[in-house]
């Protein structure tokens, strides 16, 4: 092995091992932790790589492109003396990149003298604006009972064959600033939009391509793909660019931004292999020790800071293996989000779109962005009444399979009803409908206005009084 | 004070490795790399040294300095804490971001308390006096109503020989002389704490007074003593942070130390803005004037999140020992595991369960052991309660953080995912949880209400167990199978489900509940209950029962009667007597 001193980092010709996608340098002096790397193979191809481990002579780098064509002789590798930077600019609105940053649309790299750290730096807290402003998705099971608020992360968790990518762009779609429940709407709220794909097959991305288009939003998309044939652990940086990107446009340009990262359980894998090449003690099902703390430094770049009128808002989708919400990579992401919207399955099968499966969803940020001056007075209320009679529902629903439908008495008779209205008039909406909170509200106070008044414990006598149009409202 | 002590070696995430002196001690402060990032010494082999760095290392270099300070990871403590925000290493985050700007960066080096600032002193010695470790010397002004109580480092013992008049001083003046021995040390109002070692006290008394905390479910029914350990583990969602919240806002401690351990941002900003804002309801001052926020968020260096427990709990026993009675919230010990965890990895330590070092319940005992009403060294009494958050994967209770945690603690707040998704808050569920401080804060109750509180306790969770067992026949058999008396239970848990346990946080009248108001609301549910039992006895419908109105304003009462108006609990108590007395009378003959 020797060592060349090259304009822009020291070289190191020839490496001591090669294993999966990690090589070992030894010679470089001085190396930095985290450092890029440049990896030339023998035919003059370059690659780039990072640096994970430094010790006394050696360096342990991974290549992002995997290190398939490498040799221990043959191959150079540069040590850049920085850690990863991308460009970004506000014209990287419109363009498709790779899953490093690097455009693939055919157009010229971005022209911007701003280089950003793609791992980014812990926001503090004392500068942060705690979320208060909705997002009106126009999605009943988002804004009337998992309210989405601008600077929230809520992830959507899902399974294979569900439609998650159609709710993602439903969203992205009709994503506007919020009102209060009866104002008119107004005009030029977008989102700017940041898409990362991890692992997808090209069909998915191209459908998000294909659903930007016909809405007329792509000019302020962004997209970065890392597609399911591209190298594995190019996935690690991925959603890293995707978020410096937006945290450029949100916080140096004021704009409104919208992230969408899918699919986090394929760069758990990833992660997953990278560690387990490295010989790292593995916690649950081989995922890294610190799966929770790299998860997080991803999913905490979101939100809002004072210095700036931009905000950053982030909707991961994550498949859950075998529909399971403890497998680790769902299971640290909930701890780390504000909520989660959960589709299910058997809602899928009788044919209810969007599958959100209420019970187990959740915004924790929505009782700060709904009420009054916000959506409207109940509100918050009144999504709790439906919360626990749709509970009530299943209650009921698990009763009635053993001792039969016509035994239960007539109030869990009117919650059978209530639950099956609840689902097909609540949940399901079609792909194009676009509600108003108002009507969102308007439909749960039909529904509830199915159950006796008694029933209705969590909302005021004065609400019953305005909105209950039941057959009870006699008594 | 800091020289060259080595060159750095190996760097791998937040372990570093060094070559140099053999004289650095274990668990030293050392400043590592050109930056001087803050690390601590963990592990020492010749002239090797491993350290653990509380800064983000990308960018560090092998043969970079690595500087020694010759002290353990302290705190400083003096006046000025109150009201702070603190990073896992005690940095301000506030100069942080007048410094950097809105992203925390590395290499910040800021006092921890301010040195210019003026407080309003007043000694309590005189030259001549000998004093002992832990003696107070003089009282300084924290807040309008906060006496801070400065105190001789409990090291140190000796005769005052200087003492400056009242005034206005900041916390570097010098406050007192003291002779030790044959050297003379001037005090002054600061003093620095290791965090590892717990601060010293005469002897720990029985912890039978309760911490009110306004929440029923936790009160009433599962109370913790004030200087005792309760631990809250549940899966996400449900409701561990609002509840650790909530705890923080009521709870009738003078001081709270509140450490958000590898938690969201957002969570410490909404603290943040919302704290100032809400005043507590026993001094009428802002709620922020009697707390200490520590926040490492789950993005920040995952080290300083292991140092920010130890941080809180040493800032929480100073408080204590100048006879407060303090809470502290951790929030989460899971994260703070996790963090051991990762660096125990980084140290190929060889693992025990799922992948958390072996000396997991050692450190957890250690930290909830630091709970504790005690006699202080001054004479006065102060206590430190610890509440933990645990996140068990997948919300199962057998992984090893919640397991050894549950070792430590004598209170066990189970949440339950179920009871979230219905949207029954605090998700707390009364069959899985315990506390073991029940008979010992039994005679506070008695005292301060005049009430039999536990026979009324216990009456009533014997009433929801009885309903768990009903449930499981109801679900088989549908509730009509059921007696009329076996009904009437059912009934009544409704009402101490619905009207008692479930709380509503964001609700004002009622986020907080006195204890007059729970035993009177306990009493209402246990009245309504004997009443009803004995007419269904006589063969009366339970649905006649069910249907009468005084159902609805006894579940709604929570939020319809204030803490100040308990004399309307009078009144419903006559509507109970009226509707059952009719219901009685016609089915007595």
């Amino acid at each position: 092995m020797s060592e060349v001193t090259v304009q822009g980092g020291q070289e190191v010709v020839g490496v001591s091992r090669i294993e999966g996608p990690i090589i070992v340098v030894e010679g470089g002096a001085n190396v930095s932790y985290d450092e890029v790397v440049e990896i030339q193979d023998s035919r003059g191809q370059l690659r780039r790589g990072r640096v994970l481990e430094v010790g006394e002579g050696y360096a342990v780098v991974q290549a992002f492109a995997g290190s398939t064509g490498l040799s221990i002789d043959g191959t150079r590798v540069r040590f850049l003396g920085t850690t990863l930077h991308i460009p970004v600019a506000e014209e990287m609105l419109g363009r498709i990149f790779d899953g490093l940053g690097n455009p693939i649309d055919g157009g010229p790299e971005p022209l911007t003298d701003h280089y950003a750290d793609v791992n980014g730096q812990p926001i503090n807290p004392t500068a942060r604006i705690y979320p208060r402003d909705y997002i009106q998705t126009g999605i009943s099971t988002i804004d009337g009972v998992n309210t989405l608020l601008r600077g929230q992360k809520l992830p959507l968790f899902s399974g294979a064959g569900l439609p998650h990518d159609q709710l993602a762009a439903q969203i992205v779609r009709q994503a506007t600033l919020g009102k209060v429940a009866g104002a008119p709407p107004t005009e030029g709220e977008e989102f700017a939009i940041v898409f990362a794909a991890m692992g997808v097959k090209n069909d998915v991305a191209e459908y998000f391509r294909r659903s930007f288009t016909e809405s007329g939003a792509l000019t302020r998309v962004a997209m970065f793909l890392n597609l399911a044939d591209d190298p594995p652990v190019e996935r690690i940086v991925t959603p890293r660019a995707a978020l410096t990107l937006a945290e450029y446009l949100a916080y140096q340009c004021d704009m409104h931004v919208l992230v969408v990262l899918t699919d986090m359980t394929n760069y758990g894998e990833a992660l997953r292999q990278i560690s387990n090449v490295r010989g790292e003690v593995p916690s649950r099902k081989g995922y890294p020790g610190y799966l929770y703390s790299d998860l997080a430094s991803m999913y905490e770049r979101t939100g809002r800071i004072r210095t700036s009128k931009g905000s950053i808002t982030q909707i991961p989708i994550l498949t859950m293996p075998n529909d399971d919400i403890t497998h680790p990579m769902p299971d640290l992401t909930g701890y780390i989000t504000e909520g989660q919207i959960v589709l299910g399955r058997e809602l899928n099968f009788a044919g209810i779109y969007p599958p959100v499966a209420v019970l187990p969803s959740l915004s924790r940020l929505m009782k700060d962005g709904i009420g009054k001056n916000r959506t409207r007075e109940d509100h918050p209320r009144w999504g709790a009444q439906l919360y626990a009679a749709y509970a009530r529902t299943q209650d009921v629903r698990a009763l009635a399979s053993v001792i039969g439908e016509e035994e239960l008495s007539d109030v869990d008779q009117k919650y059978l009803r209530f639950g099956r209205a609840f689902e097909r008039e609540f949940v399901n909406q079609s792909f194009t409908e676009n509600r108003t909170i108002e009507r969102t509200l308007e439909i749960g106070w039909k529904l509830l206005s199915i159950l006796p008044k008694k029933e209705l414990t969590r909302v005021t006598l004065d609400e019953i009084a305005q909105y209950y149009k039941g057959d009870d409202a006699a008594n | 004070m800091s020289e060259e002590i080595g060159k750095i070696t190996w760097i791998s995430g937040p372990v570093v490795r060094a070559r140099g002196s053999r004289h650095v001690g274990m668990l030293e402060l050392v400043e590592v790399g050109v930056d001087r990032l803050v690390g601590e010494v963990i592990g020492l082999k010749g002239d090797q040294m491993t350290i653990q760095v509380y800064e983000e290392t990308a960018g560090m270099q092998t043969g970079a300095p690595v500087y020694g300070t010759g002290l353990p990871l302290s705190v400083e403590l003096g006046p000025g804490l109150i009201q702070s925000i603190y990073d896992g290493v005690q940095r301000p985050l506030p100069l942080i971001e007048q410094a950097m700007g809105s992203f925390i960066n590395r290499g910040a080096h800021f006092d921890p308390i301010n040195r210019e600032k003026k407080w309003k002193y007043t000694p309590k010695v005189k030259v001549g006096d000998e004093i002992q470790g832990g003696a107070i010397i003089g009282i300084a002004m924290e807040t309008d109503t906060l006496e801070h109580r400065v105190m001789l480092n409990p090291d140190d013992s000796g005769t005052i020989t200087w003492v400056a008049p009242a005034g206005d001083y900041t916390v570097i003046d010098p406050i007192a002389k003291l002779k030790m021995g044959k050297e003379e040390k001037t005090l002054t109002m600061l003093q620095r704490w290791p965090v590892r070692r717990a601060r010293p006290f005469t002897n720990r008394r029985p912890a039978n007074i309760p911490l009110i905390t306004g929440q029923r479910i936790l009160d009433t029914f599962f109370p913790v003593a004030k200087g005792g350990a309760a631990g809250i583990p549940g899966p996400f969602g449900s409701g561990k942070t609002v509840t650790q919240h909530s705890i923080a806002k009521w709870a009738d401690a003078e001081i709270i130390v509140y450490i958000g351990c590898g938690e969201r941002g957002n969570e410490m900003t909404e603290v943040l803005q919302e704290f100032p804002h809400l005043i507590d309801p026993r001094t009428g001052r802002p709620l922020m004037e009697r707390t200490v926020l520590i926040a490492n968020t789950s993005n920040m260096p995952v080290a300083a999140r292991e140092a920010s427990i130890y941080t809180g709990i040493t800032i929480a026993e100073y408080y204590r020992d100048m006879g407060y009675h303090v809470a502290l919230m951790a929030d989460s010990t899971s994260r703070w595991a996790e963090a051991l965890r990762e660096v125990s990895g980084r140290l190929e330590e060889m693992p025990a369960e799922e992948g958390y070092p072996a000396y997991l319940a050692a450190r957890l005992a250690e930290f909830y052991e630091r709970a504790g009403y005690v006699n202080n060294l001054n004479g006065s009494q102060g206590s430190v309660s610890i509440v933990g958050a645990v996140s068990p994967p997948g919300g199962d209770f057998s992984e090893p953080v919640t397991q050894h945690t549950k070792r430590f603690i004598r209170c066990f707040w189970a949440l339950d995912k179920s009871l979230a998704s219905a949207r029954h808050f605090p998700a707390i569920n009364w069959l899985d949880s315990y506390s073991e401080y029940l008979e010992d804060v039994a005679g506070w109750w008695r005292e301060k209400t005049g009430k039999d509180w536990l026979v009324m306790r216990n009456r009533a969770m014997e009433l929801l167990s009885e309903e768990s067992r009903l449930s499981q026949i109801v679900k088989l058999v549908g509730p009509d199978a059921l007696p009329y008396t076996e009904r009437m239970v059912l009934e009544t848990t409704r009402l101490i489900r619905e009207g008692l346990l479930q709380q509503n946080a964001t609700e004002s009248v009622d986020a907080y509940s006195s204890v007059e108001k729970q035993i009177r609301m306990l009493e209402l549910v246990l009245y309504f209950h004997e009443r009803g039992m004995s007419i269904v006895k006589r063969g009366a419908p339970i649905n006649l029962i069910h249907d009468l109105p005084v159902v609805d304003t006894i579940i709604r009462a929570k939020s319809t009667v204030t803490n100040e108006e308990l004399h309307k609990f009078d009144e419903i108590q006559k509507q109970i007597d009226d509707q059952m007395g009719q219901l009685d009378a016609e089915y007595r003959s």
